[in-house]
């Protein structure tokens, strides 16, 4: 895993795009608008999924319509898995509707005069079908909308919207799938209809993602990779378990906050009904999972569950408790706590706990403690 | 028979023209609507208003330049002739090209207003579908514009039956080549053949109605469903 990701660095993921120059995103874009400057220089791995994840105004959206051709940026040069979609020093500007690309919009903005069918098909039919890799029946099966065919977007719920709106553009068969806040416009029944949906795409499709989101629970279920962006340039970019560890970067002080483990399933415990999920460092035990075991789950923990201990406790209802060793503490966003970043055999956690724990109990780099983890949630 | 056959060659003469008369608009308003509904040059407020400015100046006006510019010579005038096509004014033809200016605002205002109420999205949503500009004009725009499109043809065809000074001005009066529906009322009443008058003038007044009846239920009923 690479672990030497500074902020402002550009280019270093080289190593986890492949190393070869025909796989990977290179993506170069320099905007001047009145108010707004973005300038990047990114290498993606061309494959999985990558966030783009920032506040709002930090060009995240600007930098996703670039990549798409809808902006056309001053001074740029996009390199998809080897094709050249743009160099502006070549004069290369290969329009939207040339890009293999697919583009979920915020609101689905499936075309209003059309049926669901006929939405699916517009784009589907402007690609050769010696192109089509991705099958009408398998997007339909994916995202659970064979059943809508006939109504018009008008009789769509939004989450059902946006489900075709993704399909519409899989069934291009895209090169690259461009998301740009997928589940922004949806309330939370729906978002949580919609993130299985996605997690199949991830699973099932082997269809490079970029993804803009400003919600790190959001980007941690979803991503492998993570680009952080402020202000039009990028501050940090790394693997999501990377990323989320890090107590130097803004999404540690969100309150979402905490770190992402890959597990796997261990065993199941039909007595109690429970399941133990292991990874490097240790394991939890969690409510009766169906995977089989040798499945890998992603899991999150929050950093405002992880609670520190100086000794085991015994007589504590708190089940997930591994032994872990204390790296780095910071002021949290309030001056009554901190953050402390701990290390399980090499799996990171983050404890947000408040300022007079931490000097009652001494906690400082180097110490061997006990976190207690009192939620897990399972991303799937 | 209430109406003369004078009359019904009036009818007929109106009609052609009007027809006509609209599927250019449609042809000649359609890219300019688009092009003021879309571009960000400071033309854009010279040309709507150059588009606009039928509705506000007597026929007379209108007519006087269309006359002076078509007429022998005149720049246009000296092109049809250099063309071999004799002068316009005068002729059916010259009467067509003069209704085109005349209703032009009626049919390139509803379908700017109809372009714009589409916004960008529609149009980025199909580039990045593959369709290029072309594609997407005729499969998505025309589509999402189209109850502009039959509020412009309507507009277009009424305001063109009805118009008067203009086509006095260019046509003049002559049986089966210009006069139209409101000229031969005109007719009439110099000559104080007011039955006949009656009859001509009374269907305008049905017609006129009905068009816009069926225009403004039409929206009223769009605006129900939206």
């Amino acid at each position: 895993m690479n672990t030497s990701f500074e902020p402002g660095t550009k280019g270093e993921t080289g190593a986890l795009s492949g190393g070869l120059p025909a796989d990977g995103i290179r993506a170069r874009f320099r905007v001047d608008y009145a108010g707004f400057a973005l300038d990047v220089d990114l290498t993606l791995p061309g494959h999985g999924v990558t966030a783009l994840f920032g506040h709002s105004g930090s060009g995240k959206t600007t930098l996703l319509r670039c990549v798409a051709g809808l902006e056309r940026a001053a001074e740029a040069r996009l390199e998809i898995n080897g094709e050249l979609w743009q160099d502006s020093a070549a004069g290369v500007f290969l329009p939207t509707h040339r890009r293999a690309l697919g583009y979920v919009f915020q609101e689905a903005s499936l075309f209003p005069h059309l049926s669901v069918r006929r939405n699916l098909e517009y784009g589907m039919k402007r690609v050769d079908a010696a192109s089509r890799q991705v099958s009408w029946e398998r997007v339909l099966e994916l995202l659970g909308i064979g059943h809508l065919l006939e109504r018009l977007p008008g009789r769509l719920s939004g989450g059902e919207r946006q489900r075709v709106g993704i399909a519409r553009a899989l069934l291009t068969s895209p090169r690259l799938l461009l998301m740009d806040e997928p589940l922004a416009a949806l309330d939370l029944k729906r978002k949580n209809e919609i993130l299985p949906y996605l997690e199949r795409l991830h699973d099932e499709l082997d269809i490079p993602m970029l993804f803009v989101s400003h919600l790190p629970d959001e980007v941690a279920r979803l991503a492998d990779h993570v680009v952080l962006l402020d202000q039009g340039r990028v501050t940090a970019q790394g693997s999501l378990q990377d990323i989320m560890a890090r107590l130097d970067l803004p999404t540690a002080f969100h309150e979402d906050a905490g770190v992402v483990i890959e597990s796997v399933v261990a065993e199941h415990d039909d007595h109690y009904h429970l399941t133990r999920l292991a990874f490097p460092g240790g394991a939890v035990l969690v409510a009766r999972r169906p995977e089989a075991p040798g499945q890998r789950l992603r899991l999150r923990v929050h950093a405002r569950d992880v609670s520190l201990a100086n000794s085991r406790i015994e007589d504590s209802s708190i089940t997930n408790v591994l032994p872990a060793t204390v790296r780095e503490v910071v002021e949290a966003d309030t001056p009554a706590h901190v953050l402390v970043r701990l290390e399980a055999e090499g799996t990171p956690l983050i404890a947000r706990i408040t300022r007079r724990s931490c000097d009652q109990l001494g906690i400082a780099p180097g110490r061997r403690m006990w976190a207690q983890i009192k939620a897990v949630a399972l991303l799937g | 028979m209430p109406l003369s056959e004078h009359d019904l060659a009036a009818i007929r003469l109106t009609l052609e023209l009007a027809s006509l008369t609209t599927v250019l608009l449609l042809v000649v308003g359609t890219p300019i609507a688009w092009w003021l509904a879309r571009t960000r040059s400071r033309l854009k407020g010279a040309i709507g208003a150059v588009v606009a400015l039928p509705l506000v100046l007597p026929p007379t006006v209108l007519g006087f330049y269309l006359l002076v510019t078509m007429g022998p010579h005149g720049p246009i005038g000296q092109l049809t002739q250099f063309l071999g096509l004799g002068t316009l004014p005068f002729t059916f033809a010259g009467l067509v090209v003069a209704s085109v200016f005349y209703s032009l605002p009626f049919v390139v205002q509803p379908l700017q207003n109809a372009f714009e109420a589409i916004g960008e999205r529609p149009l980025e949503v199909a580039s990045t579908l593959r369709a290029g500009p072309w594609d997407t004009f005729f499969t998505v725009v025309v589509p999402l514009a189209r109850p502009g499109f039959i509020t412009a043809a309507i507009l277009g065809f009424a305001h063109t039956v009805g118009e008067f000074g203009v086509v006095l001005m260019i046509g003049g009066n002559i049986p089966e080549k210009t006069r139209t529906v409101a000229v031969q009322i005109f007719d009439h009443v110099e000559a104080m053949e007011y039955a006949q008058a009656h009859w001509l003038a009374g269907g305008m007044v049905l017609f006129s109605f009905l068009v816009l009846f069926a225009l403004y239920s039409s929206r009223r009923f769009k605006a129900g469903l939206s």
